[in-house]
């Protein structure tokens, strides 16, 4: 049975005049044991999803499961069931790191011992501060202590609402490398992000915008279904190279991608005519690759259908 | 031939007791450059970003910013800069309308230039419907267009952008990075840090600090080749992964 099960999941928030419609029907199923990521911008409804599915917030229309209980009837098992890593730290920051670690354990009827060797990893790189109190930690700090304490009760769906938001590129990496070796013991992983990278990490991925899902799929297989020809181009002046890439004939769409300028093309379009052209408008050393669409360049296609 | 300089800074420290936040940093911005500040989360630039807003005074070395010195002319360097960041930007509860009047107002503007620069604004960020409307309701991608034309607004020679593209969906952020290019086209200086390393490569320079001080400044073509990386993301890996500090 899946370990998370949303059937068109519903969430409006605010008066009748202006209602904003957060959650447009989301549906998907999480597999028990998968590192499943929801990818998306802010304001995508990644929060929203998290908390009706942890029993924070109560849907007003569609379904779900977490571990075959239902999210509003079977609230109380499912929050002894599940754990939670909210975007914002939300630890006592006046207790120390032990004390929270123990308040948390203590909550759910358990003891640190009971479940060390699933912390371990992680938490012990924070012992060595743990009479330190929570608020005085650093940013990395806080994080993995907040994970540890979501985890103290070895739960079976681990929820984590960007987690690698505002963390820069090396805490990210190791902060996935952490999510891999959970991933090992068995719990499965529901992890949200607005870092389209990230997305290779996962086993699969839904891509979501503005309160609907535009895909759910392996990381392949969102890559796989992009269904287009994409160019890396680059000439020596960057600039007008945009503007002219846009106008051309074949060209769907242009844009920005590090270094160089993407370009999706329509299916037999010819390579060395587009050079021609692009050589006929003044670019030189005019650098063309076929690549492979990036989890980014799918999901910019995605929402521009 | 030698570029006019927007921010120059030589041995710029700051010291809280016996820790050295920033370590001697000096490097030079041209005008009209966009200028990347990367680092790790710790690696001080927060701190260096306060020194050069005049907001906090160094405890060693000297700065200018706009021609203004850090320690004595701190507020002509706030007359003559922008700020924008992705936490603190615009008031939530007031509307489109009045968050400009607020800024510009604060950097003491005309009303009469207020109300024309206003409407040309919102015509621009196709936003006229939108003038009268809270902050608050607008999406994401839309308040920080918002905030860059508002942290622009007074016409400065300098802005400085603090992680103004986190969290936004990738199509607003080529749209954002493409003001950020109009702006530097008429002159305007932008002193930029980011997490994206994809955003580092739309830089005309970039400084990556780990530890407290400058560990590599060039185009972002240069350092690449010189560190042997196949992307910017691979050089902020190879230098980061170098720092010993505790984040944050």
């Amino acid at each position: 049975m899946p370990a998370v099960i949303a059937e068109n999941i519903v969430k409006r928030y605010g008066k009748k005049k202006d209602t904003v419609e957060a959650l447009k029907g989301i549906s998907f199923e999480a597999a028990e044991g998968e590192l499943f990521g929801i990818i998306g911008p802010d304001g995508a409804g990644k929060t929203s999803l998290f908390r009706i599915l942890t029993t924070l917030l109560l849907p007003d229309a569609g379904k779900a499961t977490v571990d075959g209980l239902d999210v509003v009837k079977d609230y109380k098992e499912i929050r002894n069931r599940v754990g939670y890593m909210p975007g914002r730290f939300s630890l006592y920051q006046d207790l120390t790191v032990a004390e929270n670690m123990e308040f948390f354990a203590t909550i759910f009827n358990t003891s640190i011992e009971e479940n060390y060797n699933l912390v371990k990893d992680i938490y012990s790189q924070i012992e060595p501060f743990k009479d330190r109190r929570a608020g005085k930690l650093s940013g990395g700090m806080k994080q993995k202590l907040a994970l540890s304490c979501a985890l103290i009760h070895r739960p079976s769906v681990l929820f984590l609402d960007e987690p690698t938001t505002g963390v820069d590129a090396v805490s990210r990496k190791e902060f996935w490398e952490m999510l891999r070796k959970l991933k090992q013991q068995g719990i499965t992983i529901l992890v949200s992000t607005p870092y389209m990278d990230e997305a290779s990490l996962c086993d699969r991925v839904a891509l979501v915008q503005s309160g609907q899902l535009l895909s759910v799929d392996t990381p392949a297989g969102v890559r796989g279904a992009f269904g287009k020809p994409l160019l890396a181009i680059r000439a020596t002046k960057m600039l007008p190279l945009l503007d002219n890439l846009k106008k051309a004939e074949p060209v769907i769409d242009a844009y920005p991608f590090g270094e160089f300028y993407h370009a999706v093309m329509q299916p037999g379009y010819d390579e060395a005519a587009l050079r021609n052209y692009l050589g006929q408008k003044g670019h030189e050393d005019i650098e063309i690759h076929s690549i492979e669409p990036d989890i980014e360049d799918c999901f910019m296609d995605l929402m521009k259908n | 031939m030698a570029q006019p300089i927007a921010i120059k800074a030589t041995g710029l420290t700051k010291r809280f007791g016996d820790f050295t936040a920033v370590d001697g940093i000096s490097f030079e911005v041209y005008q009209g450059e966009i200028f990347g500040f990367l680092g790790a989360n710790g690696a001080g630039k927060t701190t260096a970003m306060r020194m050069l807003c005049g907001l906090s005074i160094p405890t060693g070395g000297t700065a200018t910013v706009a021609g203004f010195d850090v320690y004595e002319q701190t507020e002509q360097i706030k007359r003559s800069i922008g700020y924008m960041s992705q936490k603190f930007s615009l008031y939530e509860d007031l509307t489109v309308k009045e968050n400009i009047r607020f800024y510009a107002g604060i950097y003491g503007k005309s009303d009469a230039f207020i109300k024309e620069k206003t409407a040309f604004l919102l015509k621009e960020l196709h936003m006229e419907a939108e003038g009268n409307k809270l902050v608050r309701s607008l999406p994401l991608g839309w308040k920080q267009k918002l905030a860059f034309s508002v942290a622009i607004f007074h016409e400065p020679g300098i802005v400085f952008l603090d992680e103004p593209t986190g969290g936004v969906d990738p199509v607003t952020r080529r749209e954002f990075w493409n003001m950020i290019y109009q702006a530097a086209a008429r002159g305007i200086t932008v002193f930029v840090t980011t997490h994206y390393m994809d955003e580092a490569e739309y830089c005309n320079r970039v400084s990556i600090m780990v530890d407290g001080r400058i560990d590599a400044l060039d185009t972002p073509r240069e350092l690449k080749r010189s560190l042997q990386a196949a992307s910017m993301d691979e050089v902020f890996l190879k230098l980061a992964r170098k720092a010993t500090r505790n984040a944050d």
